[in-house]
């Protein structure tokens, strides 16, 4: 019964059959991007920090990082990545059907998405929440304050049901306007339509200091309204790519645990003591790398080319970067954040 | 034409065209068929290999997010099929009410172009030229920045009596619910019962005695003043919710949002031009000896082109207006750049939240199917209404 309404529903589009009928390839995405030279990676169109396009199509950000260390891990070198720009409602589509192979896009990780969309989640490289952001010249403080206003979001993203919750939750009555393009969304906002603008905080700040006229009269409301745990999704059904891309995030992190940065990578490889610090570097005889299907030297390369995750997230988004983020969640466990790498070994 | 030919009786034989056309029809039909069917099972089991869920179940689960507008109250944990409820007479609103307006300054600017004052005509070419060469995804990113970023604050707003025109749309008054008003409803129904006897009397009197009686204004005056006789019947009720200006925004009364004006104005505008043309093309196609005609036997211009030329042109103009009443429901799923909750932006929305794309998309097309599907029933039979009832 339920198979023939869906297949009478989807014989209305021919075209969408088309689309999803490409190789249904499980645990092949690694030898298509070997095969291929090159990772294509989904990111968001262009939010300051995160993944951000410069004059001369040079991607950069935190989450643009994690396509480099995975390129430099693979190949020897952090260029070897397509950058495919998302907006929010495209991207699980653009995941789903093959079009990218990670999916680095500020994207939360729900229920929902992890087990019914054919995605699996792998590891937070952002813990965020969703906040609010209003003119100075409004003058309110809190988001409980909002009471009966209009507030851009933009569609595709958890942004909008947090705020039904939040408003319901809070008795605030608030109306949405929602656009599907983030200029369209951050343009309103800026013109005035709506009195707040919604999204998780770390875009907040990277909309506010890159495209506001003036940032000084924008304000990031204190409330966090939501837990927006942000990091790189891939197809479900590849758990070798699955492995790849989380290990090379949790090497990001353990490097910058144990002290290795872009700079001392090849020193330390060549003389630390610390046997950790040999297993993640593939120093002496370790080979961590094999495991993963990769050879002994893949986060050396990785560090080589984005430095740990400290230095990333310094770089990216952090204090002396125009975002100016601090590291607060997202500092390692052992310094009161909630960044803890599985160990390597 | 004579009507008496016999009908031409098919040969049902082996080798007869009839037969082959059928058979060849029955292929071509089966191959299709054939072909969707391969393809949406394709799709299906490709979903289930990657572990996507599907099915329609998820209708009736809550919908779990807000709508900016919508006519009647949505609430956040009402069903996704309510949402798209709310999508569907949102796009609606927008098809009605842009569908009438585009018909009535389309009709002006067709006729316009006939007028005998030559700024006129130019300005009806003008207009056509321009609004129908600009993209309309343009015109309508066009219109919504003006509303809003050229209108003020809701703080400044402009003002006119107790109307407010602002960034945050055009707040007015709207009338208290009270019983009185059900005896102006009374009323309006009892004017629109006498509107219809006049019209039907007078109209038996011009046969008759070849005398002209207004058909449009009598009509239109008995149906307000029966109105207006029933409102006072019921006490007159007139308290109205007047808008206020609040600290961030105009508060209370009724509204129009800004997304809702721009693709309003923005797609009536558009068609408008498209209907002029198609207007235009309809008068032109009536045979100059029907004006000439009209102006022997005493007409002057305007009742020689509403009372002669127009209803001949219409013959003409109903089956490509019926195609630019499509369009403009069709476009107007180009709302969802302007952040206007149609049904589009929900089923966005909607897809997004629950991953189920598939089903998502085909509503969207059912949506638009049926609703174009009887627009064009509709016109079909006014079109069969409008034909020349030749005798
Ligand atoms: N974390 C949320 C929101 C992510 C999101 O898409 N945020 C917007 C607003 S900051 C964005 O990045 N848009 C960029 C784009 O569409 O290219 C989610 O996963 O749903």
């Amino acid at each position: 019964m339920k198979f023939s309404t869906m297949r009478l529903a989807a014989a209305a589009f021919t075209g969408m059959g088309v689309l999803l009928a490409g190789p249904a390839q499980a645990g092949k995405t690694l030898d298509a991007v070997k095969a291929r030279g090159q990772i294509v990676c989904g990111v968001s169109t262009g939010l300051a920090g995160f993944s951000q396009a410069d004059s001369n199509g040079k991607w950069s950000g935190l989450d643009v990082d994690v396509c480099r260390a995975l390129a430099a891990a693979l190949f020897n070198d952090p260029e070897k990545v397509k950058y495919v720009p998302l907006s929010a409602p495209q991207r699980f589509t653009a995941l789903q059907s093959g079009e990218v192979d990670v999916l680095p896009r500020n994207t939360t990780f729900t229920l929902t998405r992890d087990a019914s969309l054919g995605l699996s989640a792998t590891v937070v490289n952002y813990y965020d929440g969703q906040g609010f952001m209003v003119p100075v010249k409004t003058k309110l403080k809190s988001a409980k304050q909002l009471k009966g206003q209009t507030v851009c979001v933009q569609s595709g993203t958890t942004t909008e049901k947090n705020l039904a919750d939040f408003s319901k939750a809070n008795n605030l009555n608030i109306k949405p306007v929602v656009f599907d393009k983030l200029e369209a969304a951050n343009a309103a906002y800026f013109s005035g339509r709506c009195v707040a603008y919604t999204t998780d905080a770390s875009g907040l700040a990277s909309i506010r200091a890159k495209e506001a006229k003036d940032p000084k009269e924008h304000l990031v409301l204190p409330d966090l309204i939501s837990k927006e745990p942000l990091g790189p999704m891939v197809r479900r059904g590849d758990d070798e790519w699955f492995a790849i891309v989380k290990w090379v995030m949790y090497g990001m992190l353990e490097a910058e645990e144990y002290g290795v940065t872009q700079a001392n990578v090849d020193q330390m490889k060549a003389s630390s003591a610390d046997p950790v610090v040999m297993r993640l570097l593939g120093g002496g005889n370790e080979d961590t790398g094999k495991l993963l299907g990769l050879d002994k030297d893949w986060m050396t390369r990785a560090i080589k080319a984005v430095g740990n995750y400290g230095e990333s997230f310094e770089r990216n988004v952090g204090a002396k970067s125009a975002v100016n983020l601090p590291r607060g969640l997202n500092n390692l466990w052992n310094k009161g954040g909630l960044m803890y790498a599985y160990p390597i070994r | 034409m004579s009507r008496k030919s016999p009908p031409r009786r098919k040969n049902w034989t082996w080798r007869s065209q009839a037969l082959r056309g059928l058979v060849y029809q029955f292929f071509a039909i089966g191959a299709v068929a054939l072909g969707v069917w391969w393809l949406a099972g394709n799709t299906m089991h490709n979903m289930q290999v990657r572990g996507i869920q599907s099915g329609f179940d998820f209708l009736a689960r809550p919908a779990g997010f807000d709508i900016g507008e919508s006519l009647y109250a949505f609430d956040s944990n009402h069903p996704y099929w309510q949402a798209f409820l709310v999508g569907l007479t949102n796009t609606l609103r927008v098809a009605v009410i842009g569908i009438i307006l585009t018909t009535v300054l389309g009709v002006l600017l067709g006729v316009g172009r006939f007028s005998r004052n030559a700024l006129v005509r130019g300005l009806c070419y003008a207009y056509v030229e321009f609004f129908r060469n600009v993209p309309v995804l343009l015109q309508l990113l066009m219109w919504y920045v003006f509303f809003t970023e050229a209108l003020p604050a809701a703080a400044q707003a402009w003002t006119l009596g107790p109307l407010f025109l602002s960034k945050g749309g055009l707040s007015f008054p709207i009338p208290v619910w009270e019983t009185g008003h059900l005896w102006g409803l009374y009323g309006l129904i009892a004017g629109a019962a006498l509107a219809f006897a006049y019209r039907r009397w007078a109209f038996r009197r011009f046969e008759a005695t070849g005398r002209p009686r207004s058909l449009f204004w009598v009509p239109l005056g008995l149906l307000f003043a029966m109105g207006a006789l029933g409102w006072a019947t019921g006490g007159a009720p007139a308290h109205f919710v007047v808008p206020v200006r609040g600290e961030f925004a105009i508060e209370e009364g009724g509204s129009l949002t800004p997304e809702f004006m721009a693709v309003l104005l923005g797609l009536s505008i558009y068609t408008a031009a498209f209907v002029a043309e198609v207007v235009r093309a309809g008068i032109q196609s009536v045979a100059r000896g029907q004006g000439e005609a009209a102006a022997a036997i005493g007409l002057s211009q305007t009742q020689s082109m509403r009372l002669v030329q127009l209803p001949q042109a219409l013959r003409v103009i109903i089956p490509p207006l019926t195609n630019q009443y499509l369009n403009l429901t069709k476009n107007s799923s180009l709302a969802v750049a302007i952040g206007y909750p149609d049904v589009v932006s929900i089923a966005n929305t909607a897809l997004n939240q629950t991953g189920r794309a598939v089903e998502c998309i085909a509503i969207v097309m059912l949506v638009y199917l049926t609703t174009s599907l009887a627009t064009s029933i509709f016109m079909n039979w006014y079109n069969v209404r409008a034909a020349i009832k030749e005798r």
